[in-house]
C-alpha cells in the first residue's frame, strides 16, 4: 500500500496536563476515503490539527507523503478547520482571490465551478450569508485545491440533508484518485456509503482501523450502529 | 432505476445485485458500454474504490468485460445473463419457501396457495 499518512507512537500533552492523544500509530493509503470517527473530546481535532502542522507532537513522529509535518507538507495537505478563520466582511470572490494568491495549487475555475452549481454568489459577503452557506464556501475553498491530502474536521455539520448529499457528491466527483481524504464527523449515516475505511478513536486511543463492508460483513450491521454500540454512554 | 443501499450488509454486495438485476432486467443492454467507474459511484453515492470491486466481481462472473482502450461493457452472451435471471429466481423461490414454512406450510401446501392466488390473478 502507498502510504499518504504515517504515525509512531504519537502523543499530545495539553499544557494542563491533558492527554489529547496517546501513543496512535497510523498508515493512511493513497486513494481513499478515511473516517476519523469518535465521541467528543476523543482527539479528532487534535490529530487533523498536528497533521496540518498547527500543532506540534509531544512525542513521536508523523510524516506525510514521507516528510515530516513541515513546510514540505502544507503543500500537499489541504485542511478544513472546524471553526472558520475567514475575515466575514470578505467577499466570496476575494476569498478566492486570497486563496490563489496563498496557494499555488488552488484551482480558481474549479472554485468557481462548484459555486455555481451550490448557487452560491461570488459578489455576496461571507458574514451575510446562512451558517451552511458559510460552510459551503470554506469546503469549496478546501476541495479546490489540487492537494495529496485532505482533512475535513466536521464538514457537514450545518448544512441541510440535501445539500449534504450534494457535497458529498462534489468531494467524490473532485477528488482524484491518487488523493486521500480524512473526514471527521458525527454524522455518520449520511457519509457512511462514501468512506472506504474508518478509524475509531476514544480518549486519545485508536480502538479500531476498519473498511466499511469489512464491519457490516462481520458484525451485520452498519458503522453507524457499531459506532452507538461501541460508544453506549 | 435508482440505487437502493441498506445499511447492514457489505455496499460491493448490494451493488453486486442491483447492477446484476439492471442487466437481467434490460436496463443495461448486452453489449452496451457502462458509464465510468467514476459516474457510476457518483451517481450511487458511494466510493469509486467500492464500485470498482463491485465491477471486478461481475467482470469475474463473465457477466462483464473490459476492452483495454475503451471502456466496459455488458456481456453479449445472452445464455449468461439467462443463466444469471433463473439463478435469481431460484434464490427469490427458496427464500419464499423458507419464510412460508416459517409460517407453518409444508411446501405443497405453499405450491397450493400460489397455484390459487396464480388462478386468481388470470381472472
Amino acid at each position: 500500500m502507498d502510504t499518504i499518512l504515517e504515525c509512531h507512537g504519537l502523543t499530545k500533552f495539553y499544557g494542563s496536563g491533558v492527554c489529547a492523544l496517546n501513543q496512535i500509530n497510523l498508515n493512511v493509503g493513497r486513494g481513499r476515503i478515511v473516517g476519523l470517527l469518535g465521541p467528543n473530546g476523543s482527539g479528532k481535532s487534535t490529530f487533523m490539527k498536528l497533521a496540518y502542522g498547527l500543532l506540534t507532537p509531544s512525542l513521536g513522529d508523523l510524516s506525510i507523503a514521507g516528510f515530516p509535518v513541515g513546510p514540505d507538507t502544507k503543500e500537499v495537505v489541504s485542511y478544513l478547520p472546524e471553526r472558520t478563520y475567514l475575515n466575514d466582511w470578505m467577499k466570496v470572490r476575494d476569498l478566492i482571490a486570497f486563496f490563489r494568491d496563498f496557494y499555488t495549487n488552488f484551482n480558481e475555475a474549479k472554485a468557481y465551478d462548484m459555486l455555481s452549481r451550490l448557487n452560491i454568489n461570488p459578489n455576496d459577503r461571507l458574514k451575510t450569508m446562512s451558517k451552511g452557506t458559510k460552510e459551503k464556501v470554506q469546503l469549496i475553498l478546501v476541495m479546490s485545491r489540487e492537494a495529496q491530502l485532505y482533512l475535513l474536521d466536521e464538514p457537514i455539520g450545518g448544512v441541510d440533508p440535501a445539500a449534504r448529499d450534494y457535497i458529498l457528491n462534489t468531494i467524490l466527483g473532485n477528488y482524484n484518485e491518487n488523493a486521500t481524504i480524512i473526514i471527521s464527523t458525527h454524522l455518520i449515516t449520511d457519509i457512511e456509503q462514501v468512506l472506504e475505511d474508518v478509524i475509531f478513536i476514544s480518549r486519545g486511543e485508536i480502538i479500531m482501523v476498519s473498511s466499511v463492508d469489512q464491519i457490516r460483513e462481520e458484525k451485520g450491521m452498519s458503522v453507524d450502529a457499531l459506532f452507538r454500540e461501541v460508544f453506549r454512554c | 432505476m435508482t440505487w437502493e443501499l441498506k445499511n447492514d450488509r457489505p455496499i460491493y454486495a448490494q451493488l453486486i445485485e442491483q447492477i446484476k438485476l439492471r442487466i437481467i432486467s434490460g436496463f443495461y443492454r448486452p453489449g452496451e458500454r457502462l458509464p465510468s467507474v467514476r459516474d457510476m459511484a457518483a451517481e450511487a453515492a458511494v466510493n469509486p474504490n467500492t464500485m470498482q470491486r463491485a465491477l471486478s466481481e461481475l467482470e469475474r462472473d463473465g457477466l462483464l468485460y473490459t476492452q483495454r482502450t475503451s471502456g466496459r461493457f455488458i456481456t453479449e452472451d445472452t445464455g449468461l445473463i439467462e443463466a444469471a435471471k433463473k439463478a435469481l429466481a431460484q434464490e427469490q423461490i427458496d427464500a419464499f419457501f423458507q419464510k412460508m414454512r416459517a409460517l407453518g406450510f409444508t411446501t405443497p401446501q405453499t405450491v397450493a396457495l400460489v397455484e390459487s392466488a396464480a388462478a386468481e390473478e388470470v381472472r
